[in-house]
């Protein structure tokens, strides 16, 4: 029988993230399900938006407070988490799969003696068990996880389970717990923000180039028209080994996995490990010379022509629509 | 000091993915097996490391079976020292791996260890810091630049819009991610050394699974999309239709 759902939250800069509200509609809905109740937790200096909690369904959250956890510290949050999770009884934790939950998520399994699960996509209940759908090979195929352990932990896919705000309900019961000497073992000292101004791990579109722009000095082009759809860059496993975009940019199996609204390739040909990256976007347009390239069977919309004619006027189009 | 890395023996990311006959793995046949990529810079930074310090050892530790011994001769022939085999014939879930590693991290005394930032099959990324946590280390991971002063760590991690720097101490494990540096390739004299060096084989603690895989599916193929022109003129067109059909702009 389960216990007790913890939500574990998370915040940046004193807010928190659009993800936890994902978490906190995940963790209610399977309370609902299992038939016992979820509470939150999160852990930070002061943070502003404790209070919308409960339009999303969870109306308890435990603010672990220090000034000293304003930013991320691996052992520290573990360690707080962990503290918590024991003193209310839970035996189910959720958190995203943000680069932060997906670092906490496997420490805190340890210790509390539970199977880690991540990047699910879907969390089913048959009978006693709890089944997770996740994605493996970057999408070129998913696997159902049972979860055999007592206690589990589980990370959800952000953009996936889309949290809805309801009116009707009350304010959340916030209780504030002062953490003396946390363990600073290992701690954030400084965060460097990237030159792009988007990640193309968080956009909901995204323009990508590859080989076809034939050299680094063409991809203005994909920036202005990233720039008019209000998208973030990506780039194909070639242009980043060549050395023409920064790997954080690169979009595929041994990049980042993508699935925006709308995802827009040019000058890519469709290699299957790029594919795997990206073919689970809503919405892919593809723009390449080669009217027999592999990505065009992936898209749902395509123009072969040449990207050096196409692309400015795309985004010159796209320019004139939106301002009209 | 004693540095070690952690790698995995994986399918290709050219491969084209097909489910075996029991419907809960991947069908291996025809299937190109590689060092996983992420585990070629947990390679190099060790190999960097051991030379910018001017002495140390590093051991390559695997688990898996038999085959996977062709991923450890490429690393040896990088310029590993020592290579170690857990071997076992069927996979584990996560915790069964860093269980397994924890155990022989240990019986090594090493106490800088690099490993790939997840492995390119099973996408898990939380084998580094599971290892980490049962052995009561410290732990960095997606880790793109690395800066080691003695027992002190700087260490720079990849996160959501940049990267956020970490300061931390032996002992630690790191996990890398592309962008930590350039791989080396191996010389004719590293592979030709590679093949007289001896792989340790050893057998790892039972281990009773947390997960188990019920199966194993395929995405649903996309519908075939729609080529809306041949140049520039279908540019309008293709506006119209993100607007009015796809209502994504």
């Amino acid at each position: 029988m389960t216990k007790k759902i913890l939500a574990v939250l998370e915040q940046r800069e004193g807010t928190l993230k659009r993800s936890a509200f994902e978490v906190i509609h995940v963790a209610a809905k399977l309370a609902k399900d299992l038939n016992t109740s979820a509470e939150a937790v999160v852990v930070g200096d002061s943070i502003s938006n404790l209070n919308e909690i409960a339009k999303f369904g969870i109306n308890k959250i435990t603010h672990l407070k220090n000034s000293l956890l304003s930013n991320y510290s691996p052992s520290a949050y573990t360690d707080v988490i962990n503290n918590l999770s024991k003193e209310i009884g839970c035996d189910i934790l959720i958190l995203s799969n943000t680069s932060q939950g997906r670092d906490l998520a496997p420490r805190l399994s340890v210790r509390i003696n539970a199977a880690c699960v991540i990047d699910c996509t879907q969390i089913n209940i048959s009978g006693n068990d709890i089944i997770c759908r996740r994605p493996i090979y970057a999408g070129k195929a998913f696997v159902d996880v049972k979860i055999l352990s007592e206690n589990k932990i589980i990370t959800i896919r952000p953009n996936v389970f889309k949290a809805q705000a309801s009116e009707s309900s009350g304010a959340a019961e916030i209780i504030v717990k002062e953490i003396t000497s946390p363990d600073l073992r290992d701690k954030v000292i400084e965060f460097k923000k990237a030159e792009g101004k988007l990640d193309v791990a968080e956009s909901d579109i995204i323009v990508s180039g590859g080989r076809g722009l034939k050299g680094p000095e063409n991809f203005h082009l994909i920036e202005k028209l990233a720039e008019a759809l209000g998208g973030a860059v990506g780039a194909s496993r070639a242009v980043v080994d060549a050395g023409w975009r920064p790997h954080n940019e690169q979009v595929g199996q041994t990049g980042k996995t993508v699935s925006p609204s709308l995802y827009v390739a040019c000058g890519i040909s469709g290699a299957i490990q790029h594919l795997a990256g990206m073919s689970s976007s809503k919405y892919i347009v593809a723009i390449n010379k080669d009217k027999d390239a592999p990505i065009f069977k992936i898209a749902d919309y395509g123009i072969s022509g040449d990207i050096f004619e196409i692309i400015p006027a795309l985004t010159e189009e796209i320019k004139k629509v939106k301002h009209s | 000091m004693k540095i070690a890395v952690c790698i995995s023996h994986v399918p290709d990311t050219a491969t084209r993915i097909k489910i075996g006959g029991d419907g809960k793995t991947l069908d291996p046949s025809g299937v190109t097996f590689i060092i996983n990529p992420y585990d070629e810079f947990a390679i190099e930074e060790a190999l960097k490391t051991k030379e910018s310090l001017g002495t140390g050892e590093v051991v390559v530790i695997t688990l898996g079976a038999e085959p996977a011994k062709e991923t450890i001769r490429k690393a040896l022939a990088m310029g590993v020292d020592n290579a170690v085999l857990l071997k076992e014939d069927v996979s584990r879930d996560s915790l069964g791996v860093a269980k397994a590693l924890a155990e022989e991290i240990k019986s090594q005394n090493a106490q800088l260890i690099f490993m790939g930032k997840q492995s390119v099959d099973y996408d898990n990324s939380i084998v580094g810091q599971l290892t980490a946590e049962l052995l009561r280390y410290n732990c960095v991971s997606v880790v793109v630049k690395l800066i080691l002063d003695g027992n002190k760590i700087i260490a720079e991690r990849e996160i959501e819009g940049g990267r956020e720097v970490v300061q931390t101490s032996l002992p630690v494990i790191i996990t890398c991610q592309k962008g930590l540096n350039e791989p080396r390739y191996a010389s004719l004299k590293g592979i030709m050394a590679a093949k007289k060096k001896v792989i340790e084989e050893k057998t790892p603690a039972q281990y009773i699974p947390s997960t188990e895989i019920v199966s194993m599916n395929l995405p649903p193929a996309k519908k075939p999309g729609r080529i809306v022109g041949n140049d520039v003129s279908a540019v309008p067109e293709l506006v119209r239709l993100l607007r009015e059909e796809a209502k994504v702009i």
